[in-house]
């Protein structure tokens, strides 16, 4: 009851607050300039948020709020648009909804896919709101229960979630976890700074010498829109662009959004369950959301009678993950506004924007929850009010933008290619970002051609360095209880917590297991010869071998930075080494020797290296004259030779692209790319 | 590779520069004009951290202050621990003023540790502010009360403490040496990726001991001790204007530095360890961030920032709006800054080897 008298009060307060012309007003204008940051795929809230500092300071706290909260807020729902429609992740909340959003979009059915994801968002949103309002207030010792061994069995849960992504082949799935987990770990380890996959030498290299150049940039790691784009929305466009037709081959746009509505009104108990997973994995600091729309569709493969579907356009597949991740906003906003400790890179922002309101005397921390409980209330519900107008708006949009389906794909791929390429930009702002997606590209194309795990990858890629990072803290601060005692020691390791998320975990891994071959994430592949599936097994083994090598050598002092790398190649190694004896044993036409050139050996127009030379001639040509020169070249020429329009037409498509690119620099206030010409002449903006 | 002395605001406002700057110089030979410019505020670190909330903070402020109203945006050159971002505004050179350079003492601290990342040279920069904070080290409120009187650490000297940290050879340096020279027993857990994961592993009870920069325990352990969870031990301290280690004017009820260790058996105010400590507890906290113009600045353009900062505290909200985002930091222009820069950024030889061997002995951190 005390809950009740506490909270009633302080909701009337945040009602109150939030139900004004001007804050709505304010509400609004952050959701509609969300919208059009987050429908482009790689840019989410951090660029949004970064955009609205400068008018932070001294701003009313409640119409601040309004603008942030609602930018911040549609993020997990317009980034739906790039999952479906192009089959590219919009942002880390929404990749799983690429696994059978973009299929539907494929069969022609995209309208139907974005509404049952945006009346999923919707309801997660709500719920989560609902949710926390009443749980924000006895939240604080529960998420205090979750300490490191928890933490590291959530993790080793998530990670549990490759079993169902699999493939057809487990052993091909799980070695490519670890392909993705030996990834994230290159670059300084998290608990010694000692450098994995890069020459100590490479340090003591001079100034501007490529060696040091390289330490300076991967020493802090491959980031995760990088890998993101790299591994899903490379191998699409080039994919798409072989076959050089539009997305969609249906001119009906069939299923309009009524029923995408209904299917979600169908699937509403799913729903609800995701978004219940959505708030707890959000609830927890530390994980972040990246996992969670994976463990909301594994989740949903699981609970399923009729797996034949998934990953071919099953629309519980979506209604699942997109449920979770907006619900994960508002499970989000315990560990920042209780503890005030950022979820995410957004929500860090946020934190620091926050101070600059007003008199700056709302502070994100411990407080939050005595002295200002109507601005905690007035955020949860601003967070869902924000759902129901973004929601409103993208259905609103969504017939009209799922025609972009219908468009030729070769028209459509420069201009996605040139968003792909300025969102990676972001990340470090130097060529070498450039570099790295084009790498990460053709690692994510070759997986796609052998038909091993995309997801499973991304999810080891995600989960490395909280892996890492909780197995190492949970092993020291466990054997310092064990020296204490033994049975403070067990207490600790064994909570009841991680008793049930092992039991949890057991069982998702056995259903998993058992259900892997229904669920192909990368569709129906075709076998073939023997030779290529091969050579691509012995590359990946090779990495594997280089990394166990170069983490062998971390000297004992550091063997925390050594552990992880070291097991996890060793598990690589073995399971590379059983499939090369499958290999030597199988028939041709085994599901082993995957081989999707064969299977589209009829439909592909144009050859892998043939399109993929166009993206390569970008990267150099940025290289030496600087992004928005190569750009409006290959935009031109693209248009001109590949899409075969005429040069008026490309002219006039570069002239808008360039246009468009330069005016979303400006406002986000970013540069371009610059090559070797810019190192010798000063140019003018954007060609700097 | 990335190039800031050709950027974008800095090209558009060539044109309208060059013919203004003339008439300019001349009407005011000791201010440069900044009208219709963009000043580049670049923090070596992302857009997610304690820099980032400081240069926040002031942009607005610098903006209205700075001759001209330039727009003032903070870019962000995150990578290899802030030595990446300091090592490209090394290579830069002074244009017009729109470039300026936030650090911090992640950025310090490889610099006097001779890590072979570091390519930059403080002495060649131009401080025009620099901002100060404190730091205070705090307990389970049992272990507290087995200290002895004026903070004497011997009663918790067989206590296994777990100590959530960042790195031996980050800030966290100098409660690790602090801790050391108490004699107490403390294993770092290495890994955590800023302080308030620190605080969050002590409120979860798996850290014992832990410490928080001036603004943050305002904000985060505060609430802790009153509801009876954590109790403050000491506070680092501040520097009087001899440079002894003083009383936190933060925290005057709370002992300093200096007073819990010569209450401690054990535990020197002199010596090679003492010097030490307190060189890089300056360089760390009264230095921690400062704001520099590049190599070759003129005259003019220190003079220039240095007046728009000082005209920054000197508003009559400034203790106010200051005190609520920043905590209550000493903000220094002018010989000041330049005084703490040096103090900051000189530190004893012998302080250096103390430190680079003590690092390598107890964590087999090896720099060079």
């Amino acid at each position: 009851m005390d809950v009740f008298l506490t909270a009633m009060p302080a909701l009337g307060d945040a009602f109150a607050m939030i139900l004004q012309p001007h804050v709505i007003g304010y509400l609004v204008l952050g959701v509609v300039m969300g919208l059009c940051i987050g429908v482009f795929p790689g840019l989410g809230g951090i660029a949004g948020l970064s955009l609205l500092l400068p008018f932070m300071f001294g701003m009313e706290p409640v119409t601040g709020l309004a603008l942030m909260v609602g930018m911040v807020a549609v993020v997990p729902t317009s980034d739906t648009f790039a999952s479906v429609l192009m089959g590219i992740p919009g942002s880390s909340a929404s990749q799983a909804t690429v696994l059978d959003g973009f299929p539907m979009a494929k069969k022609g059915q995209a309208a139907r896919a974005l509404s049952a994801a945006f009346a999923s968002s919707l309801f997660g949103g709500l719920f989560g709101a609902a949710f926390l309002t009443f749980f924000i207030l006895a939240a604080r010792p529960i998420v205090l229960l979750f300490q490191t061994p928890e933490l590291l069995m959530i993790t080793i849960f998530g990670l549990s979630m490759v079993g169902i992504l699999a493939g057809r082949v487990a052993i091909k799935g799980v070695v490519a976890a670890c392909l993705g987990l030996l990834v994230g770990t290159i670059g300084e380890g998290s608990a010694q700074g000692e450098l994995r996959m890069i020459p100590r030498e490479w340090i003591f290299a001079d100034s501007g010498s490529f060696a040091f150049e390289m330490y300076q940039y991967l020493g802090d790691g491959l980031k995760l829109v990088i890998v993101g784009l790299g591994i899903f929305a490379i191998p699409e466009i080039v994919a798409l662009l072989r076959q050089d037709k539009a997305i969609s081959d249906k001119a009906n746009l069939g299923g309009g959004w009524l029923e995408g509505v209904k299917d979600w009104w169908a699937n509403l108990w799913l729903s609800m369950r995701c978004s219940l997973i959505g708030v707890i994995v959000g609830v927890i600091p530390g994980l972040g959301g990246s996992v969670v729309d994976w463990i909301a569709y594994g989740h949903t493969v699981q609970t399923a009678k009729d797996k034949s579907q998934f990953g071919k356009g099953d629309v519980r597949g979506v209604i699942g993950p997109e449920s979770s991740n907006n619900a994960k906003e508002g499970g989000g906003l315990v560990p920042t506004l209780l503890f005030g400790i950022p979820g995410s890179g957004s929500m860090a922002i946020f934190i620091s924007a926050v101070a600059l309101l007003g008199s700056g005397s709302i502070e994100v921390g411990p407080s939050m929850l005595k002295n200002n409980l109507d601005f905690t209330y007035a955020i949860v519900w601003l967070l869902a009010l924000a759902n129901v107008v973004g929601t409103l708006i993208c259905i609103a949009a969504s017939g009209g933008i799922a025609k972009l389906t219908n468009i030729r794909f070769a028209l459509l791929a420069p201009f996605l290619f040139m968003i792909i390429a300025f969102a990676a930009f972001q990340s470090r702002q130097e060529i070498w970002d450039l570099v790295a997606l084009f790498g990460i590209g053709l690692l994510g194309i070759l997986m796609r051609r052998f038909d091993w795990s995309r997801p499973a990858f991304l999810i080891g890629f995600v989960l490395s360095g909280p892996v890492e990072r909780y197995t190492n803290q949970a092993y020291q601060i466990g054997s310092s209880r064990f020296r204490r005692s033994f049975e403070d020691g067990l207490e600790y390791v064994f909570s009841p917590i991680v008793i049930i998320l092992i039991i949890i975990t057991l069982l998702s891994v056995v259903i998993g297991l058992r259900q892997a071959k229904n669920i192909q994430a990368e569709g129906d592949v075709a076998s073939g010869s023997k030779r290529a599936p091969l050579i691509f097994l012995l590359a990946v083994m090779g990495y594997a071998a280089v990394a166990y090598g170069n983490a062998s050598l971390v000297p004992d002092f550091a063997k925390t930075d050594r552990v992880i790398p070291i097991f996890v190649a060793t598990i690589a190694l073995i399971g590379a080494a059983l499939l090369v004896v499958q290999m030597i044993r199988a028939k041709e036409t085994d599901a082993i020797f995957a081989d999707r050139e064969l299977q589209d050996a009829d439909v592909n127009t144009y050859g892998l290296w043939a399109t993929l030379a166009w993206f390569a001639g970008l990267l150099v040509a940025t290289a030496l004259v600087g992004f928005i020169l190569a750009l409006a070249g290959f935009l031109l020429l693209f248009i001109r030779f590949r899409a075969g329009k005429s040069w008026g037409y490309a002219a006039g498509y570069t002239a808008f692209g360039i246009t468009f690119i330069c005016a979303m620099a400006w406002t986000l206030n970013r540069d371009f790319p610059p090559g070797l010409l810019q190192g010798a002449f000063d140019l003018p903006w954007p060609l700097t | 590779m990335t190039n800031y002395t050709s950027q974008r605001p800095l090209a558009l406002a060539l044109a309208l520069s060059t013919a203004m700057v003339g008439g300019q110089a001349m009407a005011d030979g000791h201010a440069i004009d900044l009208e219709g410019k963009t000043v580049e505020w670049i923090i070596p670190f992302s857009e997610t951290g304690g820099s980032a909330k400081w240069a926040n903070f002031y942009a607005p402020l610098l903006a209205e202050a700075l001759p001209g109203n330039p727009t003032v945006v903070v870019v962000f050159d995150p990578g290899a621990g802030s030595t990446k971002g300091a090592n490209n505004f090394q290579e830069m050179t002074y244009e017009d003023g729109t470039t300026i350079f936030g650090s911090s003492g992640s950025t310090q601290f490889p610099y006097l540790l001779s890590d072979p990342r570091v390519r930059y040279e403080y002495s060649d920069w131009n401080v025009v502010l620099a901002s100060g904070t404190g730091g205070v080290a705090y307990l389970p409120t049992d272990l507290a009360g087995m200290l002895g009187d004026g903070g004497d650490a011997s009663g918790i000297a067989g206590e296994d403490f777990i100590y959530g940290s960042q790195g031996a050879t980050r800030l966290d340096l100098v409660p690790l040496l602090a801790w050391e020279m108490l004699g107490l027993n403390v294993e770092p857990v290495f890994g955590i990726e800023g302080r308030g994961d620190g605080r969050l592993m002590f409120e979860r009870g798996e850290a014992n001991i832990d410490y928080q920069t001036s603004s943050s325990y305002l904000s985060g352990v505060t609430p802790l001790v009153e509801a009876g969870t954590a109790t403050p031990w000491f506070a680092f301290g501040a520097l009087d204007d001899d440079g002894n280690v003083v009383r936190d004017p933060t925290f005057p009820d709370m002992p300093s530095f200096k007073e819990v260790c010569e209450a401690t058996d054990g535990c020197e105010t002199s010596g090679p360890q003492w010097d030490a400590w307190k060189a890089f507890f300056t360089a760390g906290f009264p230095a921690q961030k400062m704001v520099f113009l590049p190599a070759g600045a003129p005259q003019a353009a220190i003079d220039t920032y240095t007046a728009a900062f000082e005209e920054v505290k000197a508003r009559a909200d400034f203790a106010e709006i200051s005190a609520a985002r920043l905590g209550v930091y000493p903000q220094m222009t002018g010989p000041a800054a330049q005084v703490a820069l040096e103090s900051g950024t000189a530190v004893p030889q012998e302080a250096k080897d103390f430190v680079i061997n003590w690092l390598s002995e107890r964590y087999g951190v090896v720099l060079q």
